[in-house]
């Protein structure tokens, strides 16, 4: 797994998790995840694949900080690295507006370029309003303008387009990879949608099992303008054929 | 306003019941709406009146400021921490089961007949009501936005401004409607046992008098000052808090 050199003398992203463990109601423990490595290398756009269930997301909450109670290391090519993250629900703050909920992500000092931001993303009208005035569809753009806007270096984002119309989906995942390359953003999104996932990513990171663990690691071989027809039809059989159990189409 | 007339109604019945009673006692003591509306005039006309209501007005404000900013630091960091919560549980309960008159007893033999000591046994008797009700909003504080928080490096300050403490406005507020009256209640009791100004003061004065009709006097007035502070601060207050809420259509 250590296979993957670092772009531009930047070090990769170290994700080693020996063991996560859950303790049930019963007290007995459901280990998730086992012996589950990668490493990130910078400005590459990666996506995390498995079925429901599997520890996707406690993966991703791992490397976010917010679960400490593993065995393992995350190691961070820097230590002030800037972080954003989209979560599978909004999380915006319902007393605040867009514009507060965005601009309360920032960093000190930090004055990004929200005008375009909002623009990009058809928020240009909905700055003054609160999220409850809002759409679920509005409301997770509002949640990727402030993960943008943060402009960071490393973007973690689970499942950020469920339950959206295809339409606007496939607009906001163009602009979610425009968006990365532009900035040279690290991504690791979440997903269980191999479609999305082979359009998006530069490379698939399989999950699967009990506990999980990587069961394939695949370089998309095309370039993004050329996903479509019968050669982007047949890269996902054949991602299917070898991963069974894990890659549905 | 549709009940305003319904309302109207009910002041003017009240009105003519306790003027119907004290014709019918016909005694001194039970002074006639109209003795105690001249009384009052009387009092407003030398100043009186406004320099005693200012007094009290001055002690419920002091008072009522530090038990909602004590209460609320401590009921916060109770529901925050199972630990802090088992540790000043027991102080809680030992505090609100505590006579308001012990209280006020020992903070003027300890402390003296100061402003000090009078303003700091009326927040004493607030405070634990404050922290219990606080607690019980710090304990329904949702962990998604406090993650949110954490992922996009909020300081502790921004943290407590934007995420916890809108989540903990009702309850606040729910504390400071009950407060306020609690507290200029027990401000009357602290004037009565040692100040020389104040409605309490006053009202210690005409009880040695026998003068019913000053008493009432004096206290009315101050239920008046009460319901404008409800009607000019709270209120408005509580719109300018909830405004993000979606109207009821």
């Amino acid at each position: 797994m250590n296979s993957i050199s670092p772009v531009g003398g930047a070090s990769p992203l170290e994700v080693r998790i020996r063991r996560k463990s859950f303790a049930s109601a019963d007290r007995s423990e459901t280990e998730v995840l086992r012996d589950l490595a990668f490493s990130l290398a910078p400005a590459t756009f990666n996506c995390l694949i498995g079925p429901s269930g599997c520890g996707k997301t406690t993966t991703l909450r791992i490397l976010l900080g917010l679960d400490r109670d593993y065995d393992g290391t995350v190691r961070w090519p820097k230590p002030d690295m800037r972080i954003a993250a989209v979560f599978q629900e909004p999380r915006l703050l319902p007393w605040r507006t867009v514009d507060q909920n965005v601009r309360l992500a920032l960093p000190d000092g930090a004055s990004p370029d929200l005008d375009t931001l909002y623009r990009v993303l058809g928020l240009a009208e909905m700055r003054t309003r609160y999220p409850a005035e809002l759409s679920l569809g509005l409301e997770r753009r509002v949640a990727l303008a402030r993960a943008f806007a943060v402009m960071p270096d490393v973007l973690l984002l689970d499942e950020p387009f469920v339950s959206l119309d295809e339409h606007t989906a496939d607009r906001l995942r163009d602009l979610l990879v425009d968006l990365a390359v532009m900035h040279a953003v690290t991504v690791l999104m979440v997903t269980h949608n191999v479609r999305e996932a082979a359009r998006m990513a530069d490379r698939l990171l399989l999950i699967n099992g009990r506990p999980a663990r990587i069961v394939g690691d695949v370089m998309v071989p095309m370039p993004r303008s050329a996903r479509h027809g019968t050669d982007f039809g047949l890269f996902l059989e054949q991602l299917m054929r070898q991963h069974p159990g894990t890659v549905r189409i | 306003m549709t009940n305003l007339p319904l309302r109207s109604l009910s002041i003017v019945a009240f009105l003519a019941l306790w003027a119907a009673l004290a014709a019918l006692a016909g005694r001194h003591d039970v002074p006639a709406p109209s003795t105690v509306l001249s009384i009052l005039i009387r009092e407003a006309q030398s100043g009186d009146l406004f320099f005693h209501l200012g007094a009290t007005l001055a002690r419920v404000v002091a008072a009522f400021t530090l038990a909602m900013a004590a209460g609320s630091a401590i009921g916060i960091a109770m529901g925050q921490s199972r630990v802090t919560d088992r540790l000043l549980d027991p102080w809680v309960i030992l505090m609100i089961n505590l006579p308001a008159l012990v209280i006020i007893v020992l903070c003027y033999i300890w402390i003296g007949l100061t402003e000090t000591a009078a303003i700091l046994a009326v927040s004493l008797n607030k405070v634990p009501n404050v922290i219990i009700t606080v607690r019980e909003g710090a304990r329904a504080l949702d962990p998604k936005l406090s993650e949110m928080a954490a992922v996009f490096r909020f300081s502790r300050w921004k943290t407590i401004r934007h995420v916890v403490l809108p989540q903990m406005q009702p309850f606040i507020a729910a504390a400071g409607r009950s407060g306020l009256s609690l507290i200029w209640k027990i401000v009357l009791v602290v004037e009565f046992l040692g100040r020389s100004n104040g409605v309490g003061f006053q009202i210690h004065l005409y009880f040695q008098l026998f003068d019913v009709a000053s008493v009432l006097a004096y206290a009315l007035a101050f239920v008046v000052v009460m319901l404008a502070i409800e009607f000019m601060v709270v209120q408005p207050v509580e719109q300018h808090l909830t405004r993000w809420r979606s109207k009821p259509a």
